[in-house]
């Protein structure tokens, strides 16, 4: 019975192309497929190990950029690129992770927020290697043998599947004795330690695995778009994850999905009743009311509801 | 050599109102534990408080200072009591979420209310430079450096010379202590946020006039403020002080001699580094206010 709510998502979520008869709603769920992955992301650092990164628009423009530049510069295909987004993410991941995770709380978040910052300034100073402000068009889309990734139709399946893997890396992760090891120290940091939990590497492991997964969805964007500039660095990126990832639910693996969707598809909803400002206004505002009213999230105060009749 | 100096002396001048910034923040850092996000905003306010009283209401120029402090005060004070109260004791990533709520917030309202165009603060000063052998200083960056000295000892005597500023210390060695002894500690609370949001109004107003204003020129006056309350140690006033004017050089001097492009780096180079190396600050001896 309970499976029944679950493989009709699944079924709605595979059959959309063929019912969703305008491309722009399309485009949206492609969007929202890649904000689900970042969520799921994000997730795993603030929802599963407690530490708040408002770096990540980092990890998703270093994969952006890496996985442009490996089918631009070095004519690699789109796959490989992927491939090295996710890789040079995670390596990033797990420097920012040795070195910062040493910090905690107010100090973490700056640091994240300085290496984004810095990482910023140099895909608009890098002139050479990142075309500065311009950014960097023309970037292929993928090709699997005879098939094409041109179409937003079969994009969508790809991202499709990217979520798929992301939320079952993911839950394989959080089910393991790592991801009950994540729980312990994001409760009770010198409980966890004491009981022989070596809180630093747990933590960088899931630095690594989220930045890998953020880069795979900066990998994802470029191929999709087909250009990349230091927009992809934009502090909006990292808030919007935030909220997604805040207003669906943190530490709950349905949560960032629903957030993610919720998120991408509300303010597309909007674009035709109120301007980019009043959007990012009650984005704001948003933000503020879910700290006060839904502090714990869209999916587990409705599982809650559900089992409190 | 005479570049050096030129540098130094322009350096100064940006720090003085980057220690404005930074006292402000690492009062409301150290004092309520919040990492404010939306100190930035307040800068901003600051400017466009300023270009309103000029532009609009027509005042003149030294009258939109203390009209720009005042409108710090009054809003820091409401944002302080609206948001910040309620949310006393939780956890601080909550307290976080919601500052950078009333940043996005504060940002768009700007951009809404005022547009996306830069706007120019209109000044008295003459533009030809006060010439001492070999160094120029424009008259309006003198007085934009001695207002934001004196105003940085104003803050330091409502510190360290009255009622509010020893409950404010108090309070921020220990606060259960402090509030034993009958310290009222959320009006302290209230205060400090409002004194800390006056600063960065000011700081917004004399920096306005040099450079332009615009919505998100917050944005940067944030970023700047962190590193300088990472540079002088958390609630280290003094630290501030000096961590602002040492930003300033350092800046000045990585534009002039490295790459324009990067100067914002700094900032973020000086927080990574400082955290990583020696999180106490770079004048700390203890983590106090004051």
């Amino acid at each position: 019975m309970r499976a029944i709510p679950l493989v009709l998502l699944a079924v709605l979520a595979l059959t959309a192309p063929f019912w969703l008869a305008n491309p722009y709603y399309l485009h949206v769920l492609i969007m929202a497929g890649i904000f689900a992955v970042l969520a799921l992301s994000l997730n795993l650092l603030l929802g599963y190990t407690g530490q708040l990164s408002l770096g990540h628009a980092a990890f998703f423009g270093i994969g952006a950029y890496a996985s442009a530049l490996c089918t631009l510069k070095l004519g690699r295909s789109a796959w490989e690129g992927m491939a090295l987004a996710a890789l040079l993410a995670g390596v990033s991941g797990w420097a920012i992770g040795r070195l910062a995770l040493k910090l905690r709380g107010a100090y973490f978040v700056l640091v994240t927020i300085s290496f984004a910052g810095v990482i910023s300034l140099v895909s608009v100073n890098w002139m050479e290697l990142t075309n500065g402000p311009l950014g960097l068009p023309g970037i292929p889309a993928p090709e699997l043998g005879p098939w094409s990734f041109r179409t937003k139709r079969a994009y969508y399946y790809l991202v499709l599947a990217a979520v798929a893997l992301s939320y079952l890396v993911c839950r394989r992760l959080v089910d393991s004795r790592i991801g009950r090891a994540f729980l312990a120290l994001r409760e009770n940091e010198a409980l966890a330690e004491s009981v022989g939990i070596d809180v630093t590497r747990y933590l960088v492991i899931a630095a690594v695995v989220s930045a890998a997964m953020a880069g795979l969805a900066g990998g994802l964007y470029a191929h999709y778009t087909r250009f990349v500039s230091p927009e992809v660095f934009l502090f909006t990126y990292t808030v919007t994850m935030v909220i997604m990832v805040v207003a669906g639910g943190k530490g709950t693996l349905a949560g960032p999905i629903v957030g993610a969707v919720l998120f991408t598809a509300l303010p597309e909803a909007l674009r035709e009743a109120a301007s980019w400002q009043w959007q990012m206004l009650a984005y704001g505002l948003i933000l503020v009311l879910l700290v006060f009213f839904l502090p714990r999230g869209i999916v587990p105060t409705l599982s809650r509801l559900r089992k409190s009749p | 050599m005479e570049a050096l100096l030129q540098h130094l002396v322009n350096g100064l001048v940006l720090g003085g109102t980057y220690a404005l910034l930074g006292i402000g923040l690492t009062l409301i850092f150290g004092l309520m534990n919040v990492v404010n996000f939306a100190h930035g905003e307040f800068y901003t306010l600051g400017a466009y408080t300023a270009f309103a009283s000029l532009a609009l209401l027509g005042l003149p120029f030294l009258a939109a200072i203390p009209v720009a402090i005042v409108a710090g005060i009054v809003l820091g004070a409401l944002c302080e009591r609206v948001l910040l109260r309620p949310l006393r004791g939780e956890s601080i990533d909550s307290v976080m979420l919601v500052m950078i709520g009333l940043w996005i917030a504060m940002q768009n309202a700007e951009l809404l209310g005022w547009g996306g165009a830069a706007k120019s603060i209109a000044h008295p000063f003459p533009t030809a430079p006060i010439v001492a052998g070999p160094l120029g200083i424009a008259p309006l960056r003198l007085f934009v450096f001695v207002t934001a000295i004196a105003l940085i000892g104003a803050a330091q005597l409502v510190i360290h010379r009255t009622r509010l500023g020893r409950a404010m210390r108090a309070t921020f060695q220990d606060a259960d202590t402090a509030a034993l002894m009958g310290v009222r500690i959320r009006r302290i609370h209230t205060a400090t946020f409002a004194l800390g949001s006056g600063l960065a109004a000011a700081a917004g107003a004399l920096l306005g006039p040099i450079f332009l204003v615009y919505p998100s020129m917050g944005d940067l006056a944030s970023l700047k403020a962190f590193s300088v309350v990472i540079l002088g140690g958390l609630g280290n006033v003094a630290g501030a002080t000096f961590g602002g004017l040492l930003l300033g050089v350092v800046e000045e001097l990585g534009a002039g001699y490295v790459s324009s492009g990067y100067r914002d780096a700094v900032g973020f180079v000086i927080i990574i580094l400082v955290l990583l190396l020696r999180p106490s600050g770079l004048f700390a001896r203890s983590e106090r206010i004051g």
